[in-house]
């Protein structure tokens, strides 16, 4: 049955019907920054919900192919979008259970002939019906030894990945120059993906906005002169060896409450409040070594 | 004559929609699917071969669908049955069993006699099917 051609169709009424909205509003509360990702992640919600009102009105056009490729530098939140993307094609109704199966090469890549298959088909089994996120994707091809068995797990994940694609999305994620090289050695790879989402490094802005969720979920505060220190900290800390954006920023706090934890320990004795149990204070944040001119960043 | 084992042996046979309804209900309560698959239909053969391992952590009929249809491209003159275990304390087994593929002819079975002493009987069930040997029965 289909309706006539120019019935009016409320997609109004669709989106809000489906949970996209709610969906949508956590990705931005909740994520800083990263414009590039929750355009595209819109793209693909507005292109779902279209796609159900085409259906609706008998215009099938087969699953557009969702799989997914995330590069950046550590720690700009490509997990963590990962498990967000489990969640919004489930509320849009692309993928039935919205669970995510995250691996890496040791859970794909058998240890000798034969292994690889059962292996990687098992993965495959488990992640149906929601996402497959492999992390550090490009560990699977490894050029330099021709008898490695990742090339055998890469050729069973793209033809799960062309035949079975209403069942489940796979997303690859690592660092940008190491996947370029990865596809460009793996071109069936590259094409089978129609999402390339490349994650920008934050700023120190969207640092320190990310710290203040965090401290948030944590149940935490800064002080106003912590703040400032929090400020100056993650300045110094970006140009130190082994930045990894959220992921330093989260270390850094966790060494915050130990330090916190251990002023109050020295204080024992004194009154102690609620608010003094929930604030950082400037020097638990100055203590750390990144303010110190030399010295390995703890 | 038609094969009846299982759950379902009533019923005639399930398309591939019910099939994924009932897995689904299986994955639902957190059973162990697993795909077995025999060419003796003696009805006392209750251990078939196991088509690869049980699947446990399993989200999605889709995956132990896929898992069949493998099975009965391999198999396509054999029995197939889907099994859930269901591992909780206290049952510890077998939930649920159903064929979702048979041969296209099922000759049936024999009823032997046997003379015992004293004019006893003994009766055994024997299939036609397995007078030739594993493998090219059907």
């Amino acid at each position: 049955m289909s309706a006539p051609e120019s019935l009016p169709l409320d997609l109004e009424q669709l989106y809000r019907d489906s949970n996209v909205a709610g969906v949508l509003e956590a990705l931005e509360r909740e994520l800083v920054g990263l414009a590039p990702v929750k355009t595209r992640v819109r793209e693909i919600a507005a292109l779902l919900v279209v796609e159900k009102l085409r259906r609706s009105v008998g215009l099938e056009a087969g699953a557009p192919s969702l799989h997914m490729s995330f590069t950046g530098n550590p720690g700009t939140g490509k997990t963590t979008v990962a498990l967000r993307m489990a969640e919004i094609l489930h509320a849009l109704g692309y993928s039935r259970k919205g669970h995510l199966v995250a691996v890496t090469r040791d859970d794909l890549v058998g240890q000798y002939i034969g292994h690889t298959a059962p292996k990687t088909k098992e993965v495959l089994k488990r992640a149906m019906g929601g996402v497959l996120f492999i992390d550090e994707a490009y560990y699977l091809y490894r050029p330099e030894n021709e008898r490695d068995y990742g090339q055998e797990a890469i050729e069973i994940l793209l033809q799960v990945m062309e035949n079975q694609r209403e069942d489940l999305v796979v997303i690859l994620a690592g660092y940008k120059d190491r996947m370029d090289r990865f596809f460009s050695s793996n071109p069936g790879m590259a094409s089978r993906i129609a999402h390339h989402i490349d994650f920008p490094d934050y700023k120190e802005d969207e640092l320190l906005a990310i710290a203040g969720l965090m401290l948030d979920n944590m149940k935490y505060r800064l002080d106003p002169g912590a703040e400032a220190a929090l400020r100056e900290y993650i300045g110094l800390r970006k140009t130190r060896p082994h930045f990894a954006n959220a992921r330093s920023i989260r270390n850094a706090l966790d060494r915050a409450r130990l330090r916190q934890a251990k002023r109050l320990f020295e204080q024992r004795g004194a009154p102690l409040t609620r608010e003094a149990l929930m604030t950082i204070t400037a020097e638990d944040i100055r203590a750390s070594r990144v303010f110190e001119a030399a010295g390995e960043p703890r | 004559m038609r094969l009846t084992q299982g759950t379902f042996s009533f019923l005639p046979d399930l398309s591939d929609a019910q099939i994924r309804a009932q897995i689904e209900y299986c994955l639902g309560r957190g059973w162990a699917v697993s795909v077995e698959y025999t060419d003796d239909p003696h009805p006392r053969n209750a251990y078939w071969e196991m088509y690869g391992m049980p699947m446990f952590d399993l989200k999605d009929a889709a995956g132990v669908m896929a898992e069949v249809d493998a099975c009965r491209k391999t198999f396509p003159r054999h029995y197939v049955k889907v099994n859930a275990f269901d591992a909780t304390h206290g049952w510890e087994s077998l939930r649920l069993s159903f064929i979702v593929n048979r041969p296209p002819n099922e000759p049936g079975f024999a009823l032997d006699r046997e003379e015992g002493a004293g004019r006893m009987q003994r009766y055994s069930l024997r299939a036609y099917a397995a007078e030739r040997p594993e493998g090219e029965r059907y």
